[in-house]
């Protein structure tokens, strides 16, 4: 019986491809480890390797061909002794057995991740926004958007450089920082070996010494070896030398769950930082903003952690057309009006919580979305404003719930607008346990729009 | 080229068996995951199989193994199950980890495979520490450590060098060296490529190591054991070896070239070193291979099967295993 190899899948939300080169031609003898054909995906070119020893029988898909659906027979290999009679019908193809989480993007570091699948209540024009009437939008990625606003800050200010692991020629384990060694060069953009502690302390050495690093983790979890220099070096020194010394430092990267990468991989750490004075801490949800924001933490005097999310770089929304835009740090920002309940969120939880908002105006109850933008210095004003209002709220965010995010915003809700809540604050937040990899496990972790309805059903007291 | 490394019939057969079901297994693994059964982050360890292989030969049962996420390897090395670390690659119950790990994160109580770790360097302190374990209970065992040649760079690794040798720490550092870490070349890394060297300043000898070549690993590591047995502290292996695929499944690895990659495969590969050595000693012919490799297939056919069909695990084990009862 022939061998039928199909079109893989390079990553689980793949689901075509093109195949653009045949490395072999029928009749070829190939062994195991044998290169067959190219195919690419809008991420990358890849190679199809032989698993099994054999004759090139036939090969079912011409090269140059699109659209090649994951799992097509695209060759057939005969095994030792057989000859093209052998051959037998191509098997049926199988619809790749999709994980529980193939909704989800990939999260392969070397990847750039296709476009998630956009939700219609993804609203990118934010309700209120600094933008002089009449501007242009722009359709780009988050990660675009990212790479933008470190570009024409190093345009700006030749003080600015980054540095952090894959950075230059690989153009970034995620991507981000695309074509800023080309436009740069080696001096501003900086390949570090894998030494987290130690190049976060050169990075503030460098900021002490008068320059604006961006400091790029491939992810948070791995600036877990770095946090002594982000607290200790970076947020305290000011505070400690009277203030003389000045650490203006960037520090940015992915943070929080990706698709099934485990529990050492998915850690977010938005509350961790936010309990550190000296530090103002970032999390943008839209590309506008993850572009607006960047810029202005670049041009910030003091240290800045920046979460970006790894599931939202691929996502393309509008951004404004201007010479220098930028969004200021400490503002959060109402993304939907509404009079029944509040529901505060950052990064992607603010896409959970606008979903959940229209699911919400179905059943007849408006929610106010207000996106937090920043966690630190936190924009209580605007929450309690929104409270008084609505009188109700639910906080919600991606990582787990003691002395979270959401905790804080509910004691301040206590604090601050008691006499208004008609009903206790409600929490939404990831599962206390550590992230587990079997999708059916990861996906009943993750707090989802169902569950802000839920919470927020259960503060209006609906059923 | 070194003197070929004495060896017997049994124990070629033997060895090429164990890394021929690694690169089997390996290279199922990257279907698996090219049909959407493995999710994640998948680190294939082809090319690296004398490693371990090697290692393995040298070391005594009861002794520690532990790595990074590129360890699937090691596993199979040590005797763990292939269906159980498949299953764990597929996220079902019938995995390692009981699908809560993942391909980066299995471990074995009873075949001393301390993990499976993700992040970069973790496990070098951590393998020092089993192995204060081992001098502290005089347990006669020590400890194998295994990390990257980039990983190599991380502070800790010195910390941990220079305790382990200031208590004489019986605990071998193997530095899988395969030339990269991710899209970095050793030389875009480091100003001193000689990775052996790096224990030197704290006394820690080291040695480097043909890790293409089954023999030549086993024969190092059979040095270094019994040195750190012996008391007289830990040592360094610098493996000189290569991986054949990308870093995780999607590394397009435009970093190095495919003559590059061909030249290793057509020249120094571990399997065929073996496969060589077997027929020209006529310890085995063509067909007796064969066979080897039949069996091998059908292992790695069944852990497929079992992978595929056992069941996610139940909704409550999402709470378990987080903390231990006071009884337990
Ligand atoms: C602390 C930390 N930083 C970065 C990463 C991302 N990362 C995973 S593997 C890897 C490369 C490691 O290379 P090497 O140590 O040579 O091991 P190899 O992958 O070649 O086996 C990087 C940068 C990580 N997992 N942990
Ligand atoms: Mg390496």
């Amino acid at each position: 019986m022939s061998i039928d190899i199909q079109m893989p899948a390079l990553s689980p939300t793949m689901e075509e491809g093109t195949l653009t080169k045949w490395l072999v031609k029928e009749g070829d003898a190939v062994k195991s480890g044998d290169m067959l054909a190219e195919i690419e995906t809008d991420k990358a070119t890849m190679e199809v390797e032989a698993i099994d020893e054999g004759v090139v029988g036939k090969i079912l898909v011409a090269e140059g061909s699109q659209n090649v659906a994951v799992g097509t027979v695209i060759l057939q290999l005969l095994e030792d002794g057989e000859g093209v009679d052998d051959l037998s019908a191509p098997s049926e193809t199988p619809a790749p057995e999709a994980t529980p989480e193939a909704t989800h993007e990939p999260a392969t570091v070397s990847s750039t991740p296709e476009p998630a699948q956009s939700t219609a209540s993804v609203q990118s024009v934010p309700v209120e926004m600094d933008v002089p009437a009449g501007t242009a939008m722009v359709e780009t990625s988050v990660r675009d958007a990212l790479r933008d606003a470190m570009a024409e800050e190093m345009r700006r200010d030749d003080r600015v450089f980054i540095m952090g692991e894959e950075v230059a020629e690989y153009q970034g384990a995620y991507k981000v920082t695309r074509e800023l060694l080309q436009e740069f060069g080696a001096k501003r953009v900086i390949d570090t070996p894998i030494t987290e502690h130690g190049f976060a302390g050169i990075g503030v050495g460098a900021a002490m010494g008068g320059l604006r690093p961006i400091v790029e983790f491939m992810t948070w979890n791995f600036a877990m070896q770095a946090i002594d220099h982000i607290i200790n070096s970076a947020a305290k020194t000011l505070y400690m030398s009277g203030g003389q010394m000045r650490c203006p430092i960037v520090f940015r990267g992915p943070n929080g769950a990706a698709s099934r990468v485990g529990a050492q991989h998915s850690h977010d750490y938005s509350s961790w930082y936010a309990n550190v004075p000296g530090l103002k801490v970032v999390a943008p949800y839209d590309a506008a903003d993850a572009k607006g924001l960047l810029k202005s933490a670049i041009r910030d005097p003091n240290p800045i952690v920046f979460l970006e999310h790894e599931m939202m770089y691929g996502e393309i929304m509008d951004v404004p057309d201007m010479d220098d835009y930028l969004v200021p740090i400490g503002k959060a920002l109402v993304r939907r009006v509404g009079s029944d309940v509040t529901i505060t969120a950052h990064s992607r939880m603010v896409g959970r919580a606008l979903e959940a908002a229209d699911i919400l105006a179905g059943e007849g109850i408006s929610a106010e979305v207000i996106d937090l933008r920043t966690i630190r210095p936190l924009d209580s004003d605007t929450i309690i404003k929104s409270v008084k209002k609505t009188n109700r709220i639910v906080c919600a965010e991606e990582g787990w719930g003691q002395s979270g995010i959401g905790a804080e915003i509910a004691a301040r809700v206590m604090e601050q607008a008691f006499d208004y809540l008609d009903a206790p604050p409600a929490r939404v937040f990831q599962k206390d346990v550590p992230l587990p990899y079997a999708g059916n496990l990861e996906a009943l972790s993750l707090p989802n729009a169902q569950d802000v309805v839920v919470a927020a059903k259960g503060v209006c007291y609906v059923k | 080229m070194a003197t070929p490394g004495k060896t017997s019939k049994k124990e070629l057969l033997h060895l090429y068996r164990e890394m021929l079901l690694i690169r089997r297994f390996e290279e199922k693994a990257g279907q698996l995951y090219g049909m959407g059964l493995i999710a994640g982050f998948c680190h294939l360890y082809i090319g690296q199989e004398a490693v371990v292989t090697g290692v393995n030969a040298a070391i005594k049962d009861g002794d520690q193994m532990i790595t990074s996420y590129r360890d699937h390897g090691h596993m199979l090395a040590l005797g763990m199950t292939a269906r159980g670390v498949m299953a764990e690659l597929t996220g079902r119950s019938g995995g390692y980890s009981r699908g809560k790990g993942g391909s980066m994160h299995m471990f074995s109580v009873e075949k001393n495979f301390y993990g499976g770790h993700g992040i970069v360097a973790a496990q070098v302190p951590i393998g020092a520490g089993l192995g204060l374990a081992n001098k502290y209970l005089d347990n006669g065992k020590i400890s194998t450590v295994f990390f990257g040649d980039g990983a190599a760079n991380q502070g800790q690794v010195y910390e941990a060098l220079n305790m382990a040798q200031l208590w004489k720490l019986p605990t071998l550092f193997i530095i899988e060296n395969n030339q990269y870490a991710m899209g970095t070349s050793i030389a875009r890394s480091t100003a001193q490529k000689d990775l052996y060297k790096r224990g030197l300043s704290f006394g820690v000898e080291g040695v480097q190591v043909d890790g293409m070549d089954v023999l030549a690993v086993r024969d190092a590591t059979k040095k270094a054991a019994a040195h750190a047995r012996a008391g007289k502290g830990p040592m360094i292996l610098e493996m000189m070896t290569y991986r054949y695929r990308g870093h995780s499944m999607s590394d397009p690895a435009k970093y190095r070239t495919r003559e590059e990659v061909s030249e290793m495969r057509e020249d120094h590969d571990p399997i065929d070193m073996a496969k060589n050595r077997l027929l020209k000693e006529k310890w085995a012919d063509l067909d007796a291979l064969k066979a080897i490799d039949k069996d091998i297939k059908a292992i790695v056919a069944d852990a497929v099967e079992f992978a595929k069909t056992s069941p996610e695990p139940a909704p409550a084990e999402l709470y378990t295993d987080v903390l231990l009862e006071l009884d337990a």
